[in-house]
């Protein structure tokens, strides 16, 4: 039986990038908290995971055996909204440092979540090869 | 990998704030300089924040990780248009000839807060700079 890294891996190795840009989103909104009129953003992670998961179960029409059946990308451009503003701001500026703040240790950690799981399939598959 | 681009976005925001610092300690080191005319007088000073851009080739390439954005950047430094504070001192060296001397339009408590933003700021940043790196770090041990 061939291993297939994509179902080996699951949905973490997605999840982890993910969290990386999602990382990248929230660091820029920390950045731009005084800049005048600069809009939050932020990704919204369970729809993007969520169609994700519908692309996995989406099987892809394989009529050659070099065709392969992987996850496709998140595009990141399409799924950027803007934050709800609790308070409007004289410059228009609608950052909430401790929100911003909040959901990025967040990401940090379910980062770290992510990671922890990626890695036990990794070292699962290599126990696997060696046959301990 | 776009942990590191948390690393630039995470520095232009330290690098921006480290040039309002600068322009707050210009403005309370001149609060007091007078002066006798109106032009030779100095200017509270206030930088400007804006966006940084993606370059244009990036948007050409179509780079994903610069549509989150690329931190901020100092558009300029401005001179603030507040009225000068005239104060009526004939006897002072520096007076007019109607006896009026010209102190600048610093406000030493605005400067005060903005002082204080600007350092909170940056302690922000450096928190998101070591977070990323410690992802980033974890992301080494992949494997192992």
């Amino acid at each position: 039986m061939p291993i297939n890294f994509d179902r080996a891996l699951g949905i973490h190795d997605d999840a982890l990038l993910l969290r990386t840009r999602r990382a990248e989103v929230l660091a820029n909104n920390i950045a731009n908290a005084d800049t005048p009129n600069y809009k939050a953003r932020d990704i919204d992670f369970s729809a993007v995971l969520s169609g994700q998961v519908d692309d996995m179960n989406l099987n892809q029409a394989v009529t050659s055996n070099g065709h392969m059946n992987q996850l496709l990308e998140p595009s990141l451009g399409e799924d950027l909204v803007y934050r709800k503003t609790l308070q409007p701001s004289i410059d228009g500026n609608t950052v909430d440092l401790q929100t911003e703040m909040a959901q990025y240790t967040d990401n940090a950690i379910r980062f770290q979540g992510s990671f922890e799981l990626l890695n036990s399939r990794f070292t699962g598959l290599a126990k696997a090869i060696k046959g301990e | 990998m776009s942990l590191s681009n948390v690393f630039n976005i995470a520095g232009s925001a330290m690098s921006a704030q480290t040039v309002r610092l600068n322009t707050v300690s210009s403005n309370l080191a001149n609060a007091e300089s007078v002066s006798s005319s109106e032009g030779t007088t100095y200017k509270a000073l206030k930088p400007v924040f804006q966006v940084q851009a993606p370059s244009e080739e990036q948007m050409l390439n179509g780079n994903i990780s610069s549509m989150a954005g690329q931190g901020v950047t100092v558009k300029g430094i401005v001179k603030s248009d507040a009225p000068l504070r005239m104060v009526f001192e004939p006897n002072h060296p520096m007076a007019d000839e109607n006896g009026y001397v010209y102190y600048p339009n610093v406000n030493v408590v605005e400067e005060m807060a903005d002082m204080i933003s600007a350092s909170r700021s940056f302690q922000i940043n450096t928190e998101v700079l070591n977070t990323a790196k410690q992802m980033l770090q974890k992301t080494l041990t992949l494997g192992r």
